[in-house]
């Protein structure tokens, strides 16, 4: 069969994809959480220092963040021919594929599949033990399968925590960073019917409870459900990183594993795990390798389960690929770096980005897999203070910041053909003024005259609101009530009698050395750059 | 139109490719992909004695328990590191000599002959061989024969591994390589880098979750290798236990 092709109009994510409100109102709620802060301040000081230790020791580190990021940029650009390749090499080795458009149609095939194959229980429903995966978050399955009488259990630590404290995850690789030890042992508490009431503080204990907590669950449940790190297009084999082996019993121990993994998740050959298995490990947690990582290919008989299924999952991941510029966002192998070295996720914590995405990727990502037009996600690209240190972080090179920017001029284009207004003229008159001005001293200390009146006519709590396109910065910030005066004449008042003094010694040594000169003595050693000599330069000018 | 056609007509044109579909449904690629650079290492010069080194290193760093002998030694440790165990399963290919000299009853395992999960669950330990071991991570990778089935290494809670230096290389690349000669690229795999552990609190690394929680690695030295010989004594370490 050849039809000719005429082109598919790009689809927007659905799911756990959206801002709940704009994130300026939520981080400010967030940020007057100290708890939340000073927990997320110790975690995320912890991982970058680790982090900062394991890259330093390889000496190819940036080879192989180059060849990762090629190596992602080779599976966009042949996308339909390694997926095509992945599908018959894992049905080769007899598992089943599924294709999902959205959200919705992901749900609906974990749903068949898990109703195949689950024993109904006394009460009437099913259940399944579930990886960490960020795709079944985002596509918000645990939600779905609840409404459909299907209890999905989820095993991992921080998700368990997550799921027991009825919360929502705020970090991609640790989802109950936001919490303490002692709020954990209270979720356990509450949460775990079996949990000991003497359970103390210490994370041993915690992880012990947990341990106590799903072991059955592991080797009873017929089902499983995971994400995937990676899908060879060569071989067909999926794989699961992880530290606690519950991501091992759930690959290894049900009769059926279903996994879901977007389609940007394949690696071309086998080789390149050669490269990932040292960027993920040593962005992520900061180890030179996780606890655990499982690789498995269709069914082995006599080994792990006997129906495997893989459901590739769009959910807008083609209209990000549509966009040229912003596909590079789909290399993302979900770290979580770049969260964590970001001062504004550091202070924010992950629930203000509203998505299952949050940090500097996800203020990319999201915007990208739903579009920059919904309304919800327009906001999410001016949470960044564009410092950069999120494209240093990335072992794929993503450039966020630089998306960052592309999608806030998206956002106004968008903003300006609905108002009629063209806010691009205002900002280029006032760029042409500062330009004009800031580019003359003299201008400059003419202008800076004017502070006392300036200072004098400003409200003292700050400036809070102004007119024009000004008015999308101070929608977030308030202006500093201006000083008295600029640090330019601050410095030379006070330094006035001090650089006469400068200047005389400098005519006196000149003098002595010339005079030495002239007597045919050895000219005195220079004895150092005069005491203030930087602040001279300074003075002089003034 | 279904699903598969659905996204692979986008993924055509979120490309910008232009032109018929084929068989499959997409427009090929015209295009030359991107170029891969692989600049980065693949091959090591460290002496075996150098990796033994870096790869109890790591262990040690993992918490995990590390021991270095010879090949007329290894029964002989295999049973002292198993003095807490009254049975445990190997896989049905190990070399029985190994646990030898285990006092308790050996249980075997294999895909045609596999032992029930809960028969796992109250076994005292599992010893197994490696297929290769990643010095530089700490890691050994569990693949084809000696390794067992997958739940084997799982489920109980006390790994015991035997790693022959000759297996060990020095970085991912290598094993990743050593693995795909083996004919192992489609086998089930798994990496292990240490005792099952966490971060998820407060990210301080805790040992044992759900995956066992005492991992011993002894390293097998073949006496005929001249060059693993030379320096017994600078890398021969400390008892196991010490580091644990």
């Amino acid at each position: 069969m050849s039809t000719t092709f005429i082109g598919m109009p790009t689809v927007p994510g659905t799911g756990n994809l959206f801002e709940r409100a704009p994130f300026p109102q939520v981080a400010q709620h967030e940020l007057g959480n100290v708890q939340l802060r000073t927990n997320l301040t110790k975690a995320t000081t912890a991982i970058r220092t680790k982090r900062a230790a394991r890259v330093a020791e390889l000496g190819d580190w940036e080879d192989l963040r180059d060849s990762g990021a090629a190596a992602k940029d080779v599976v966009l650009a042949r996308l339909p021919e390694l997926l095509t390749q992945f599908e018959a090499a894992f049905t080769a080795a007899g598992g089943t594929v599924h294709w999902a458009r959205d959200a919705q149609e992901a749900n609906a095939i974990v749903r068949g599949l898990v109703e195949d194959s689950a024993p109904l229980n006394e009460d009437g429903r099913r259940e399944v033990i579930k990886v960490k995966s960020m795709a079944t978050q985002e596509i918000g399955l645990n939600e779905y399968l609840e409404d459909h009488d299907i209890d999905a259990y989820e095993t991992d630590l921080a998700e368990l925590i997550v799921q027991l404290g009825h919360d929502k995850p705020s970090h991609i690789l640790v989802p109950a960073i936001h919490r303490n030890r002692h709020e954990i042992r209270q979720i356990f508490l509450r949460g775990m019917e079996d949990a000991d009431p003497n359970l103390g503080t210490e994370p041993r204990e915690l992880a012990e409870a947990s341990r106590k907590h799903l072991r059955k669950k592991f080797l009873t449940t017929k089902v499983a459900i995971s994400g995937a790190n990676f899908g060879i297009a060569e071989t067909g084999t999926l794989s699961v990183v992880e530290s606690e082996g519950n991501g091992r019993m759930c690959v290894t121990l049900p009769e059926t594993l279903i996994t879901v993994m977007g389609i940007e998740k394949l690696l071309p050959t086998i080789d390149d795990l050669g490269v990932f298995m040292q960027l993920l490990p040593r962005s992520s947690t900061g180890e030179r390798m996780n606890p655990y990582s499982s690789f498995w290919t269709g069914v082995t008989p006599g080994d792990g389960p006997r129906n495997v299924h893989v459901v590739l999952l769009d959910n807008g991941r083609t209209r990000a690929l549509a966009d040229q510029h912003g596909r590079q966002a789909l290399r993302c192998i979900r770290c979580s770096a770049c969260m964590n070295v970001c001062p504004v996720y550091e202070r924010t914590g992950g629930h203000a980005y509203g998505s299952v995405y949050p940090g500097p990727i996800g203020a990319i990502l999201t915007p990208l897999l739903t579009g920059t037009d919904a309304e919800e996600n327009s906001t999410l690209p001016y949470a960044s203070s564009l410092c950069g240190a999120c494209f240093d972080a990335c072992p794929v090179k993503i450039d966020i910041p630089q998306m960052l920017v592309r999608l806030r001029n998206e956002g106004n284009v968008v903003k300006e053909s609905e108002h009629g207004r063209l806010p691009k003229t205002q900002l280029d008159v006032a760029l042409t003024g500062a330009s004009w001005l800031m580019s003359d001293g003299r201008r400059m200390a003419l202008m800076e005259k004017g502070l006392p009146l300036a200072k004098l006519l400003s409200p003292k709590a700050g400036i809070r609101s102004l007119p024009g396109i000004a008015g999308a910065w101070t929608s977030s910030r308030t202006i500093p009530r201006p000083p008295r005066q600029s640090f330019r004449s601050w410095w030379s008042a006070e330094h006035r009698e001090e650089a006469r003094e400068e200047r005389r010694e400098a005519r006196d040594r000149a003098q002595f050395r010339r005079f030495e000169a002239r007597s045919g003595a050895e000219p005195a050693p220079e004895a150092g750059p005069a005491p203030r000599s930087e602040n001279q330069h300074e003075t002089k000018e003034s | 139109m279904d699903a598969r056609s659905v996204i692979l007509e986008r993924i055509s044109s979120s490309l910008g490719r232009t032109g018929r579909l084929n068989a499959e449904g997409y427009v090929p690629i015209t295009a030359p992909a991107p170029e891969v650079p692989h600049a980065y290492r693949t091959a090591s010069d460290l002496s075996t004695e150098r990796l033994i080194e870096i790869f109890a290193d790591r262990l040690a760093d993992y918490n995990a328990g590390v021991a270095r002998v010879s090949a007329a030694e290894l029964p002989a440790t295999v049973a002292r590191l198993l003095d807490e165990a009254d049975d445990i399963v190997i896989p049905a290919d190990l070399d029985r000599a190994w646990v030898g000299e285990f006092a308790g009853r050996v249980l075997t395992d294999s895909r045609e002959e596999p032992q029930p999960v809960d028969v796992l669950n109250a076994v005292g330990a599992v010893v197994t061989g490696s297929t290769t071991a990643i010095a530089d991570t700490g890691t050994i990778c569990l693949s084809g024969p000696h390794c067992g089935r997958r739940v084997i290494t799982l489920v109980p809670d006390h790994h015991v591994c035997v790693v022959r230096a000759a297996d060990i290389v020095e970085i991912v690349p290598q094993a990743v390589a050593r693995l795909q000669e083996a004919g192992l690229s489609t086998a089930p795999q798994t990496w292990a880098s240490g005792p099952s552990a966490t971060v998820d609190i407060e990210f301080e690394r805790v040992a044992g979750v759900h995956g066992p929680r005492r991992l011993d690695v002894v390293i097998v030295v073949d006496e005929d290798e001249p060059e693993a010989h030379a320096g017994t004594q600078a890398a021969a370490q400390a008892d196991p236990r010490d580091s644990a």
